[in-house]
């Protein structure tokens, strides 16, 4: 016979172990898809699963394990930040890259236009 | 002086939270002076403005950042089936979006959830409009980016 709480951590033994799961498969398909997208824009695209389903699911995971509410606080600070944060470094870079002249591939057949909107 | 208070408030929450102590006097009192000098530091330089304090975008924040998670799971499953792809069909698009929201804290809320929406990245955030690079054409919801700009105006609709 398994008490109430025994059930309850194993319930949350699970859901956290499928996120942690679901988070790691995210960063594994964001570095995949940083290697194999063809120019510097669209595997910023491949970052930002990386930054989003990878880094947030992964403090989703260790909230369900955490020991006490302080520490839970200080993982949504945490789900807070990354999440304020990665966007601007994606833009910065972006930007950096606009601004110094560089075009991206445009269209299905993957053509530098270079015309500049 | 409203947004003292919401510095003080903010800032003591914060100091709590981070170090965990509720029953040491000592200790709180340094606590509670630390949030009083950064608080008077950051008011004898003039920044707690509407920028370090973006109280109009309360409470609608909070219910757009659960539309937005919805929306940023949704955009992941596509961009990690092109990324698991065989041969990604990929067609990366640029195109320039209106910018609605008034505040300068509004038009960042905007240009930063298209970028963390997987798939769209903002490359350039200009005065009333956005230029957006997308993974494909399916990504490049010109629509559906407009449709999420009106909702973030209507977060800050207050004068």
């Amino acid at each position: 016979m398994m008490g109430l709480n025994e059930n309850i951590d194993l319930i949350r033994d699970v859901l956290s172990w499928g996120l942690f799961l679901i988070g790691g498969a995210g960063i594994v398909v964001g570095a995949l898809g940083i290697v194999r997208f063809p120019d510097f824009y669209s595997r910023l695209h491949g970052a930002g699963v990386t930054d989003t389903a990878g880094a947030e699911l992964m403090v989703f995971a260790m909230m369900l394990q955490a020991p006490n509410w302080l520490v839970f606080a200080k993982l949504v600070i945490i789900a807070i930040f990354l999440g304020l944060t990665s966007p601007v470094a994606t833009h910065a870079i972006a930007h950096a890259a606009w601004m110094t002249g560089f075009r991206p591939m445009e269209g299905p057949e993957l053509r530098y236009d270079g015309d500049g909107k | 002086m409203g947004r003292i208070l919401v510095m003080v408030i903010a800032l003591t929450a914060l100091w709590l939270l981070l170090s965990g102590y509720f029953d040491k006097p000592l200790l709180l009192i340094f606590g509670a002076a630390s949030v009083a000098l950064a608080t008077w530091l950051a008011h004898r330089a003039h920044v707690l403005d509407a920028e370090s304090i973006p109280g109009g975008v309360f409470p609608g924040i909070i219910g757009y950042m659960a539309w937005l998670t919805f929306e940023i799971g949704k955009a992941n499953l596509i961009v990690a089936r092109h990324a698991l792809a065989v041969k990604p069909a990929l067609s990366p698009k640029l195109f320039l979006v209106p910018n609605p929201p008034r505040s300068s804290v509004g038009k960042v809320i905007f240009g930063n959830s298209i970028t963390l929406t997987p798939g769209t990245v903002t490359v350039d955030l200009r005065e009333d409009e956005i230029l957006v690079h997308a993974l494909t054409e399916e990504l490049a919801d010109e629509a559906g980016i407009r449709a999420m700009g009106d909702r973030v105006a209507n977060i800050e609709r207050r004068p």
